[in-house]
């Protein structure tokens, strides 16, 4: 067992998108033109259709141009084996805002914990990925451990409602500085 | 889809969030502590990545991006080992993708503007699923090294990035593998943030002679380790509860 050690994480660098999302660093026709982790739905399932939007800030509010988000959740009936819905999604930040959007699914409660979605952000000066929950505003969310364990701080996991969906601001750092989780 | 009980990371086998010597992390890394919880379903649980996404040529950089009959530019190299969690057991059908900069030591980026130009026979880009015994290999060229703006004279040393997907997504890493006898590998803040010199090693590929194949192509291993599956971990719960 001493033998096997987990691989020390290394950045993501600059160029993150080469590797995950070729299309979007201009290496057209790469896997078929298909980047990874695109199209979160893959079929015609049940559920509430939603715009997950966000944008990443640095501890200076400049906004985070080359970063790579991933999401990671349950269908609308709080299962990860939904037919038709990967749960899996990647998309880059945007080179000029930042910002980033999927199209998926409002994820369903399971077990005592409320809706939530992971997140896993990894980019230049990022060392190790940073892992957090959004949480929505319209769901009960006092008693999900998870949300109750960053007591004040939660907040900064709880999107907030637009026309189309959800939309959640993450700040690396600062005043405002995303809770990240050890998990 | 599967999941398990994941082993808690040990945080000292990895890099601070804060490395002083590397710029970038100053305005990017969190001033708060990670806060810890057990995983729950969600971090468990991840996801499944089939043969069938995979394109002939997705595992051999050397030609996936190259002019028919042609072939990147630089020293042909064999990239293989295995992907396995920290009790050795093998993690089997999980995807693999690389990335890295041409044999002039530059990317195929529009945000990278270095002097050595661009092969147009190489993407720097590929990806493979592990096999039934964790395997995985993929061909490519000798990436080169390049200077990178961190407010000295700093170069990085030849690498190839790794995105490497587990059972569950609490396993999910990205890191960077280098090569055996590589002088830049002492000088680089990006590597030397990692605290732990074995770490380091760890991340070092060695010249495989055994897999070289004579006339043709050299063969690096490097083999890729993520957490393990835990098996206190309801004691854990018991003890803190």
């Amino acid at each position: 067992m001493a033998d096997f050690k987990e691989s020390a994480s290394q950045t993501a660098g600059p160029y993150v998108h080469i590797g995950c999302v070729p299309s979007f660093a201009g290496l057209t026709g790469m896997y078929g033109g298909r980047d990874p982790g695109a199209k979160l739905i893959d079929g015609d399932v049940a559920g509430q259709r939603i715009a997950l939007t966000g944008c990443v800030y640095d501890g200076s509010g400049d906004a985070v141009t080359d970063a790579l988000i991933e999401i990671w959740q349950a269908a609308p009936d709080g299962t990860f084996a939904a037919k038709g819905f990967h749960g899996w999604g990647r998309q880059p930040s945007a080179a000029d805002t930042g910002c980033f959007a999927f199209e998926t699914l409002k994820p369903g409660a399971m077990n005592g914990l409320a809706p939530h979605i992971l997140v896993w952000i990894v980019a230049r000066g990022i060392n190790l990925g940073l892992m957090t929950r959004i949480y929505f505003p319209d769901e009960d969310n006092t008693a999900d451990p998870v949300f109750a364990l960053a007591g004040a701080r939660a907040q900064t996991m709880l999107a907030r409602a637009t026309d189309a969906g959800y939309h959640i601001d993450i700040h690396l750092q600062g005043p405002n500085e995303t809770v990240f989780f050890d998990v | 889809m599967t999941e398990y009980l994941i082993k808690p990371r040990d945080l000292n086998g990895h890099p601070p969030p804060l490395a002083p010597d590397y710029r970038s992390t100053h305005s990017r890394a969190p001033q708060h502590a990670r806060l810890h919880y057990a995983p729950t379903m969600t971090e468990m649980t991840g996801p499944v990545f089939g043969h069938n996404m995979l394109g002939p040529n997705d595992d051999d950089l050397i030609v996936n991006y190259a002019d028919a009959e042609k072939s990147a530019i630089g020293p042909r190299i064999i990239v293989h080992g295995t992907l396995r969690d920290e009790d050795g057991r093998p993690i089997v059908g999980k995807l693999i993708e690389v990335w890295q900069a041409n044999a002039g030591g530059r990317y195929r980026h529009k945000k990278d503007g270095y002097f050595a130009p661009l092969d147009e026979n190489f993407g720097g880009c590929g990806r493979c699923i592990t096999g039934a015994d964790g395997g995985y290999s993929f061909r490519t060229i000798l990436p080169g090294a390049y200077p990178w703006p961190n407010g000295g004279n700093d170069w990085r040393p030849a690498h190839i990035h790794f995105s490497v997907f587990g059972d569950g997504f609490a396993q999910r890493l990205i890191t960077q593998m280098y090569f055996e006898g590589d002088p830049h590998i002492a000088l680089c803040p990006i590597v030397q943030s990692i605290p732990d010199p074995a770490a380091i090693d760890r991340l070092i590929a060695r010249l495989d002679m055994e897999n070289t194949v004579p006339m043709d192509i050299r063969a690096y291993r490097f083999d890729i380790v993520l957490r393990g599956r835990s098996s206190t971990f309801f004691e854990n719960q018991k003890e803190g509860s």
